[in-house]
């Protein structure tokens, strides 16, 4: 068994096609499969589905694929902070199905599960609920939503060892862990691997079941979408 | 509305959390709340990305781009925080286990729905993010906001005109000139120094009453 690829293009090879469905990790610029989301954007493959909480900057994270016009739908709690997102959005460039971001999460992770749909409250009564099943459960009205299943899962993870168990640092976990779940194929990109043995099994985050293709994208140069610290305490 | 009713409205809200609480700030102006907790209190402040036991936010000796909250701003974790995916966090939110959101609103009626996702009206894309999932799953949900738009229409309505969040979750509105409770109808619990009932009732879309 070998999961390591060289690099990012060979790691996505024969993986990619036209109009597919791609899950990605990631929430604002925090935990971006961002040498993946190079690599899908070299590729040219177009008419993209993309599952992902938001769609990063504009020319940063999935706003490349944005800028590229490779993309036709998202699926999305959020499209500001994207100048050209939100442009194609409004002028019906781009198709955005609206899920909730605790929905999405658990799409993500239905579809990972073997779970097709689930009734959840949330959005009950809302536009977000035109078009879908209700019942009622102990008295409550509950909505019934579809689980994604992505043809592949983009994720970046901190560490892996190279049969592909991982670990998060920080809240660059996010998305990640539901959207690896959900990929029929995992692609992760990593800061660092290490030789199996070396995590200790009781702090991994995600153990290496889910992960398919694994490739080394160091060093990063890691971003942040609103920079705003304290002024140092004398 | 300046920073100064921002803060009042946040300190109000700050004031009526009570110790122990597990309560996630939405964006904006619910984020002021931590700011005036008081210190006889310990509060636990969760977020939607995976965060439980949020902190200040960092000078530039303990800033990290990996440490950030919903707003996507950067933070800190407070001792015995705890950080996990996307899932848990909303397992903890619809699961009912998280026991305030604060969220911020366009409107709110009298019968605690809530609209702060989308004006459909403006030349803006809707925001859902994890408002729904607040919404429909905290314990309870606070609305803070200002109590008149900017032309002076009222945002505390029979009926909300904007696009529903959820509906019947509000049970608290704080504004700028009042705090408010929702049970069968609207109930003045305090009103800002200088303001009248009559006043409040004019600028309120919805039939008010004293406790």
């Amino acid at each position: 068994m070998n999961k390591v690829f060289p690099n990012a293009r060979t790691a996505l090879e024969g993986l990619l096609r036209n109009n597919m469905l791609i899950a990605a990790g990631g929430f604002g610029l925090c935990g971006v499969p961002d040498r993946l989301i190079d690599a899908v954007r070299d590729s040219g493959v177009t008419g993209l589905t993309i599952a992902s909480n938001n769609a990063g900057l504009d020319g940063e994270g999935l706003g490349k694929l944005l800028r590229s016009r490779q993309v036709r739908k998202m699926i999305s709690s959020y499209v500001g902070d994207n100048k050209e997102f939100e442009r194609q959005y409004l002028a019906g460039e781009i198709e955005v199905e609206f899920s909730p971001q605790g929905t999405l999460a658990e799409r993500m992770r239905a579809g990972g599960a073997g779970i097709p749909g689930f009734y959840t409250p949330t959005g009950v009564g809302t536009l977000i609920a035109e078009g879908k099943a209700t019942r009622e459960f102990n008295g409550r009205c509950y909505l019934l939503e579809r689980a994604i299943v992505a043809d592949i899962a983009l994720v970046k993870a901190w560490k892996a060892d190279t049969s592909g168990n991982l670990m998060f640092r920080k809240t660059a976990r996010n998305f990640n862990v539901p959207a690896a779940t959900c990929g029929k194929i995992c692609v992760v990109e990593v800061e660092e691997i290490v030789e199996v043995g070396a995590l200790d099994p009781d702090h991994i985050h995600l153990p290496g079941i889910y992960v398919h293709h694994l490739v080394l994208g160091a060093p990063y140069d890691k971003k942040i979408e609103f920079r705003t610290t304290r002024l140092r305490e004398a | 509305m300046t920073e100064d009713l921002r803060n009042a409205i946040a300190r109000r809200a700050a004031r009526l959390l009570p110790d122990g609480a597990y309560v996630n700030l939405g964006i904006g102006l619910p984020t002021l709340v931590a700011n005036y907790i008081p210190p006889d209190r310990e509060i636990i402040f969760h977020s939607e990305n995976g965060l439980l036991g949020l902190g200040p936010a960092p000078d530039e000796s303990n800033f990290d781009p990996e440490m950030i909250n919903a707003g996507k701003t950067p933070v800190t974790l407070l001792k015995g925080g705890a950080i996990f995916h996307h899932n848990d966090a909303f397992l903890m939110i619809r699961g009912g286990h998280l026991d305030y959101a604060l969220l911020g609103a366009f409107q709110v009626s009298s019968r605690g729905d809530l609209a702060n996702w989308a004006t459909l009206g403006d030349n803006k894309a809707p925001a859902v993010g994890g408002a729904m999932d607040l919404a429909a799953g905290a314990r309870e949900v606070w609305a803070l906001m200002e109590h008149v738009t900017r032309t002076g229409a009222p945002r505390i309505l029979d009926t909300c005109t904007y696009p529903l969040t959820a509906a019947g979750v509000v049970t608290r509105i704080f504004t700028d000139l009042a705090t408010i409770t929702i049970n069968d109808g609207l109930i003045v619990e305090e009103m800002a120094d200088g303001v009248t009932f009559d006043y409040l009732q004019s600028v309120t879309g919805a039939p008010l009453r004293v406790r």
